[in-house]
């Protein structure tokens, strides 16, 4: 398969499937753990707006508690360098908004493509760091397993193949670009079976912890 | 006759010592070579004997001979067919019929092995070929037989290098590029819908100065298609900064912003177009306003549509429906796996009350 049958795959058949797929998952997922048993809490409630605390989570959560701020807080750093860079490629690249307003209508005004590379070039390296501390630190090595390895792939080989296309680098811009899309397919198709779903279910997690907690009167 | 060199050939025609240099370096410059090999071309254009051209056409529009008979330095153009030799085109040629035919073979016998056959046209393979004949002869079997006596074949224009238009879906004479069916001489792709006519003369006179040039994976000439139109765009800055026409006649348009949301396929094609231009360089298409549709690349009638941007997915699939389709089958299977779920956990408590739980004994 050469780059242009590449990008012709990874821009039709491929992206069908993996919207498919991305639709399938999310709404599997969302339908399975919400119409879960919730289990009866008989304890009596110390407040009757616990509903509060699990907003409050929601955003207390985004940020390192002070007791644990000088052991963690330069790695949540480079996590939001990461998130931010990310979001800015995806969201602020005039192409990737094309994508996105040829599925749901939406549009917005883009960035520079220098902006986006810069962006993009520090979520990569972001994430390049955070490997490193994965697979360096006793305590995350023993807690990660392929899900975690995967989905980082998943998310890093898009990013640098896009970096690659907006650079030129490489012996076809095509074969490149098509590995750009393809990858991003990947990413769409894997985001809700994998731990990547944290962008979503990440909301849904610390609202009910805060809400249960908040019940009960816990400081959060 | 076949025996004389280009320099004689040119002396009998009245050109002089100077206006051979200047045609050297003329052509040197369009070839994008170095000043240095102005020199060279000149030393051999001296002593290189006059080559003969066979110029074929088969499933074609004549878009790729429009263009180059209209070619804005006709010099060069005039300079290939009537001095180094143009001995078969029956296009431009006067003879018809059986006097055509006979022109062609005696031409092929004299130089067999020797000519230059360029191939304008993709050929047809099924039922042996009887979607394309000429002279009663099917397309496929007349240019095997040309190949078979040609030095090397140029492929002119999308159809003979790609397919193009007889070969965009669903195809329906199953007509192939010229490099599936000649595999045993050199073939040289200069593709475009039409190519510029300076290409097609630039490759030619390479081809007679220098032998092969150097080609890329889709045996395109380098010094011709080695960069995109997107990298030699003149509009790139804005595509770098962000800036769109988003409609033919919006302020982006009248500012000459680029053209990818429009649907230009200038970053996956590979042509001289921002650099040689048209028209006697007056413009090229993005130029004028338009987004390249990507001619001179494999397959472009079928990439799924001239005016959707490259970035957005092709295929005529109902967003709505897959998308709807697709989240309503996980709704059901997310209902079932929490049904599931459910029972498990109701079974789990039932376990608990009753002290059979043998996972969580009641102390």
């Amino acid at each position: 398969m050469n780059g242009a049958s590449l990008l012709d795959f990874a821009r039709g058949p491929g992206f069908e499937v993996a919207v498919a797929m991305l639709a399938f998952g999310v709404v599997w997922r969302l339908v399975g753990i919400l119409a879960l048993r919730r289990p009866v809490d008989h304890s009596e409630p110390r407040t009757g707006w616990g509903w509060v605390g699990g907003l409050r989570l929601v955003f207390s959560r985004s940020w390192p508690r002070r007791e644990f701020r000088e052991r963690v807080l330069h790695w949540d750093i480079i996590s939001y360098l990461f998130h931010i860079g990310y979001a800015v490629a995806i969201l602020g690249y005039v192409p990737h908004i094309l994508v996105i307003r040829n599925l749901t209508g939406l549009r917005w005004p883009g960035l520079p493509g220098g902006v986006i590379a810069f962006f993009a070039g520090i979520s990569a390296a972001a994430l390049l760091a955070l490997l490193g501390h994965r697979m360096s630190s006793p305590v995350l090595r023993r807690l990660s397993n392929f899900d975690d390895y995967f989905s980082w792939l998943a998310v890093f080989a898009p990013l640098v193949t896009g970096l690659m296309a907006y650079y030129n680098m490489g012996d076809s811009y095509q074969l490149v670009l098509g590995l750009h899309v393809l990858f991003g397919d990947l990413l769409l198709a894997w985001l809700p079976f994998g731990k990547i779903m944290h962008v979503i279910l990440f909301a849904f997690s610390r609202a009910t912890t805060g809400t249960v907690y908040g019940r009960r009167g816990a400081a959060l | 006759m076949a025996d004389e060199t280009i320099a004689e050939v040119l002396e009998k025609r009245g050109f002089t010592r100077r206006a051979f240099l200047q045609l050297c370096a003329t052509v040197t410059a369009a070839l994008a070579l170095s000043p240095a090999d102005a020199a060279e071309m000149t030393r051999r254009l001296q002593s290189a004997p006059r080559p003969t051209v066979i110029y074929l056409s088969y499933q074609e529009c004549t878009g790729c001979l429009e263009s180059l008979t209209r070619s804005f330095s006709p010099g060069l153009a005039s300079l290939i067919f009537n001095d180094i030799s143009l001995a078969f085109n029956d296009t431009l040629q006067a003879a018809a019929g059986e006097a055509a035919e006979s022109a062609k073979d005696t031409a092929m016998k004299k130089a067999w092995g020797k000519y230059l056959l360029i191939v304008d046209g993709s050929v047809p393979l099924p039922q042996n070929g009887a979607y394309c004949t000429v002279a009663g002869r099917s397309a496929i079997s007349d240019l095997k037989h040309a190949a078979g006596g040609a030095a090397a074949v140029v492929a002119v224009g999308t159809c003979a290098a790609f397919g193009g238009l007889p070969y965009a879906s669903p195809n329906p004479t199953g007509a192939v590029p010229v490099s599936d069916i000649v595999r045993d001489r050199p073939v040289i792709n200069v593709s475009g819908c039409p190519p510029i006519a300076e290409v097609i003369t630039g490759v030619i006179m390479y081809y007679t100065t220098f032998g092969l040039p150097a080609l890329d994976r889709l045996r395109r000439p380098t010094n011709f298609y080695g960069n995109s139109i997107h990298d030699r765009c003149y509009r790139r800055p804005f595509y770098d900064r962000g800036l769109f026409a988003k409609t033919f006649d919006d302020e982006g348009a009248r500012q000459g912003w680029c053209l990818f949301e429009l649907g230009c396929k200038g970053p996956v094609t590979h042509n001289a177009c921002p650099t040689m231009k048209w028209n006697g360089g007056t413009s090229f298409p993005i130029e004028s306003g338009h987004p390249c549709l990507g001619c001179s690349e494999p397959g472009f009638w079928d990439k799924g549509g001239f005016y959707r941007p490259l970035s957005v997915p092709t295929g005529h699939w109902s967003r709505a429906g897959v998308i709807g389709g697709a989240a309503a089958a996980g709704a059901v299977t997310g209902l079932a796996v929490a049904a599931v779920a459910r029972s498990r956990q109701d079974r789990a408590q039932k376990n608990r009350q009753s002290g059979t739980d043998k996972k969580n004994p009641k102390p």
